[in-house]
């Protein structure tokens, strides 16, 4: 074995003594956690002022991948193993969930290693984070993290491969030249294969430095090219892939699991009786009740496990218990929705604060207002959550479709209270994330039914009714907007009012007010060119687990201002693509804080200004080539809607036809996407398709409502979602082209947002009817 | 105990009348590409074919696929109709996360064998009970249109 082959053993084996993480999970697995953990430190510091201008703590803030747990990482021998044979195995440790990074990021390392694609294997690492770097694949974070620590694997291993070439021959590394898997000589016409020099390359050293020679742009085989496919789609189509709820182990046990259906619920008394009459039923377990805030933890409950799933599901139908409804009991959706519109029309602390919105409002020619509303949604993976543990020896080992393979182990170590380093957690791909399977609280079911079956390997499977009534929701919100236009039509005040329990309650007891990062989505960093520019958080509590769904709180916001802005336009007899593009104002960067924006994604401000001429770029781009302005029939019509996000700029032109019965049609969709470079450009495409369906499953269908503390839905004849005939028949993705010294954005969540404003502005201008309360559903019907 | 022909291959299973097929192609035979999505046949994650038609596997007992002839995604490209699909599926790049195809590819090879031809109508028709929460269907309606348009290899 040559030593790029070590990471081999890594990635089969438990992880080595070596590893200094035995903490248990704190909050700080994410970013954005360690925003919910300053709920106590910057939001109360801020005082009187009521601003939060969080700029100030920037100074000593990482940023990108390096401000992530355990940074990056870009050791060719940690990620590269290259065989006797010529095949070249790439490690994969981000978290497949449809988004191609699979595939991705090892075609980068492949590229400038200048290694054959069909001779490259992708490999998927374990959740190790000090051995990988970040695994926690959300954010839309893994290309614009990874993409440059993955070029620089594949270029030191080239470096080394040829060094190793050079010295072979005799001759001047300067005088050789890695192509397509081998090594040349030119001078002599010598050629030498990858296979043939792994083991000797593998001990030189590795270049750092300007010893390390990345590529130039123009020489890449495979980044920035349409032609990589993914790794995966051969079992995809063959049905032999692996997710979370396919692992089978020799003597494995299946388990299902009633839980409280009301948050902080807790088994009063149950029996178990009948389930333990069905046939194939096992045992029955009492799982504790879950703590509060949440975390991560099981929820608790009463799981039968039993010989199959099917017996499982058959026990658990029969067991008989009685719940306690704990303190949420009383959540009804409909109340709710009162609360956060009656919160709305209040004053509430500013996050906010340019000028004096509130005296321009007064003194302003004339007011606008509107307020819009957004239900809970659930993630409605369509795998649904899954985890199988078994427990040998005291060592704890799972298998699991998460999205944070390490935040996954520090979570089981904890609920198992074993050290990190008895716990393995193996990464499968997953069906579908969206945000749902960040959280682990699955997984540590399984690994608890494990050690109450003597460590007998146990998989949970979730049913669909699981997965919807006892998800993280998306957060439900009131969003108000009122604006002053002065006599000339120019807007001088803005006031935006946001009102949505946050995801810090999750983490924090009874946290109340958005969070830096949740109002850092499309509320405070408008860059609309208005003087007197005000954003108030208003604190409402959660009486469900909040959780992130893909694009998160962008979802909400962007609805409301995109949507207003359209309004506007509409009241002053504005073109709504001419008058947003007025409200963005002239091409500028502007730093997230001078938006009061403490947390601009992670990035840093420097390099990721939010500029406003690439923002006007997208919608000029989108709108030209829908043919904006152009004549349409009768009951047709066009909207735009525009949204940074995940330091993308995406614009989304939608166009509807509404028939008279109020039946909704989308016949063709335009977005328009910078993100910078695209390293995967297929890839780009599919998740803007995938996303703007998903923006149209929202803003049509999707409704998670509460009734005495219980989701009113529990399957997808109440969740619905867009099916194949009513999703577009045809998007249209617009890349805009960039070279490589511009930072790359996100990609996986940004079409999302804009999808929903768009739609309705669209179904504005053919109709007349403003949209303002999420899902459509019926509301156009005649 | 029932009697069953799944992929060309015969297999006695004993299980309760009542089980879902589903749970025993997965969870006794061991076969796992046909998913589970929600157990009540909206979603479509779990379609096979019983004697040529697309059936949900899910709420299909055991008892009713006693000998009848099944198909599951692992033996679909044994067909030429099925293999076209897969082969197209490739190459317009459809899957995202992967997960509902078996269930799509199988609705789709269903549609394509008895419809060489189908219009967008046919294709919502027989397609709207698959679910795809990634969002591929508008490249799902591409590649049923190229297999259409290139005809099954014979």
């Amino acid at each position: 074995m040559n030593g790029f082959s070590r990471y081999l053993e890594a990635a089969g084996a438990a992880p080595a003594a070596d590893l200094v993480e035995g903490a248990p999970l704190s909050p700080a697995r994410r970013d954005w956690l360690k925003t919910a953990g300053a709920l106590t430190g910057l939001v109360l510091a801020v005082g009187a002022s009521g601003v939060v201008r969080a700029a100030d703590a920037a100074s000593e803030k990482k940023y990108g991948g390096d401000g992530m747990p355990h940074g990056t990482v870009d050791d060719p021998l940690v990620f590269v193993s290259i065989g006797k044979d010529g095949i070249v195995t790439i490690l994969s440790h981000r978290a497949e969930m449809g988004t191609g990074v699979r595939t991705g990021l090892p075609m980068v390392v492949a590229d400038e290693l200048e290694a054959d694609w069909s001779r490259v294997r992708v490999m998927q690492a374990p959740g190790d984070e000090p051995r990988y770097g970040n695994q926690d694949t959300d954010g839309s974070r893994s290309t614009r993290h990874f993409f440059q620590p993955m070029r620089r694997v594949g270029a030191a291993a080239r470096g080394m491969l040829e060094a190793a070439a050079a010295r072979q021959w005799g001759v001047p590394v300067e005088e050789v030249a890695a192509r397509n898997h081998e090594v040349v000589h030119e001078k002599s016409g010598r050629k030498v294969g990858y296979g043939e020099l792994a083991e000797a390359a593998a001990k030189l050293p590795v270049p750092k430095g300007s010893a390390l020679r990345l590529k130039q742009p123009e020489q890449f085989r495979y980044i920035g090219k349409q032609s990589t496919r993914s790794v995966d789609i051969q079992d995809i189509v063959t049905g032999n892939t692996h997710f979370g709820i396919d692992t089978r182990l020799d003597g494995m046990l299946y388990a299902s699991i009633s839980r409280p259906a009301v948050l902080g619920g807790k088994v009063k008394r149950y029996n178990a009786d009948a389930a333990m009459q069905v046939p194939g039923v096992v045992k029955v377990v009492e799982l504790p009740a879950g703590p509060t805030p949440p975390m991560f933890a099981p929820l608790g409950g009463v799981a039968v496990i039993a010989q199959d799933t099917w017996a499982a599901l058959k026990g658990r139908q029969a067991l008989e218990i009685e719940w306690d409804d704990g303190p949420h009991a009383g959540y009804d959706s409909q109340a709710f929705r009162k609360t956060l519109s009656e919160a709305a029309g209040k004053p509430a602390k500013a996050v906010r604060n340019d000028g004096d919105a509130m005296k321009a409002l007064e003194g302003a020619a004339r007011r606008i207002q509107a307020e819009y509303y957004l239900p809970h949604l659930a993630h409605a993976t369509m795998e649904p959550p899954a985890a199988t543990a078994r427990i040998v020896d005291g060592k704890c080992e799972v298998w699991a479709c998460v999205q944070s393979p390490y935040g996954t182990r520090e979570n089981v170590a904890k609920h198992l209270g074993m050290d990190i380093s008895a716990v393995t957690v193996h990464q499968t791909l997953l069906g579908g994330g969206f945000g749902r399977k960040s959280k682990s609280d699955f997984v540590v079911e399984a690994a608890l039914l494990s050690r109450a079956m003597d460590g007998k390997p146990v998989k949970v499977t979730w049913s669909r009714e699981d997965d919807i009534t006892n998800d993280y929701f998306h957060t439900v919100s009131v969003e108000r907007i009122e604006a002053g236009v002065d006599a000339q039509g120019k807007a001088v005040a803005w006031l935006h009012r946001t009102a949505a329990p946050t995801i810090g309650s999750t983490f924090v007891a009874n946290a109340e007010g958005q969070q830096p990062f949740e109002l850092g989505m499309s509320a405070v960093n408008i860059p609309f060119d208005i003087p007197n520019f005000r954003v108030e958080s208003v604190p409402v509590p959660a009486h469900t687990r909040i959780g992130w769904f893909r694009s998160v709180s962008n979802i909400p916001h962007a609805f409301a201002v995109q949507s207003f802005v359209a309004e506007m336009a509409h009241e002053l007899k504005r073109d709504p693509r001419d008058y947003l593009l007025e409200l963005i104002g002239p091409p500028r960067k502007i730093s997230p804080a001078e938006m009061s924006d403490s947390w601009n994604y992670g990035e840093s401000p420097t390099l990721y200004p939010l500029d406003t001429g690439r923002m006007r770029h997208v919608v000029e781009l989108a709108t030209k080539e829908a043919g904006w302005g152009r004549q349409l029939p009768p009951g047709r019509g066009m909207g735009v809607a525009v949204c940074y996000n995940f330091v993308t700029y995406i614009a989304t032109v939608v166009e509807v036809e509404v028939a008279k019965d109020g039946t909704l049609v989308v016949p063709q969709v335009h977005v328009a996407v910078d993100c910078g470079p695209q390293v995967h450009p297929d890839r780009v495409r599919a998740q803007t398709e995938g996303a703007c369906i998903m923006g149209l499953s929202l803003a049509t269908r999707s409704e998670i409502s509460f009734t005495h503390g219980r989701t009113d839905q529990t399957n997808f004849h109440q969740y619905e979602v867009t099916r194949m005939p009513e999703a577009p028949r045809d998007i249209k993705v617009h890349l805009v082209e960039h070279g490589y010294d511009v930072p790359l954005g996100g990609v996986g969540e940004p079409a999302v947002p804009p999808f929903a404003p768009a739609l309705c502005n669209a179904i504005f201008a053919a109709t007349g009817k403003r949209i303002r309360s999420l899902p459509i559903r019926d509301q156009l019907k005649t | 105990m029932a009697s069953l022909t799944i992929n060309g291959k015969s297999h006695d299973i004993n299980a309760p009348d009542d089980m879902p097929l589903l749970w025993v192609i997965r969870d006794r035979l061991g076969m796992t590409g046909t998913k589970f999505g929600c157990g009540m046949a909206m979603c479509g994650a779990c379609t096979v074919h019983m004697d040529g038609q697309p059936i949900r596997s899910c709420i299909t007992p055991v008892a009713a696929a006693a000998g009848k002839r099944i198909t599951t995604i692992e033996a679909i490209g044994e067909e030429p109709v099925g293999r076209a699909v897969q082969q197209a599926w490739a190459e317009i790049g459809v899957p995202q996360c992967g997960y509902c195809q078996s269930g799509q590819i199988m609705s789709a090879t269903a549609l394509i064998r008895s419809n060489p031809n189908p219009t967008d109508e046919d294709i919502d028709a027989a397609m709207s009970g698959n679910i795809c929460r990634c969002g591929t269907y508008p490249r799902i309606r591409t590649a049923i249109k190229q297999v259409a348009t290139k005809g099954a290899d014979k």
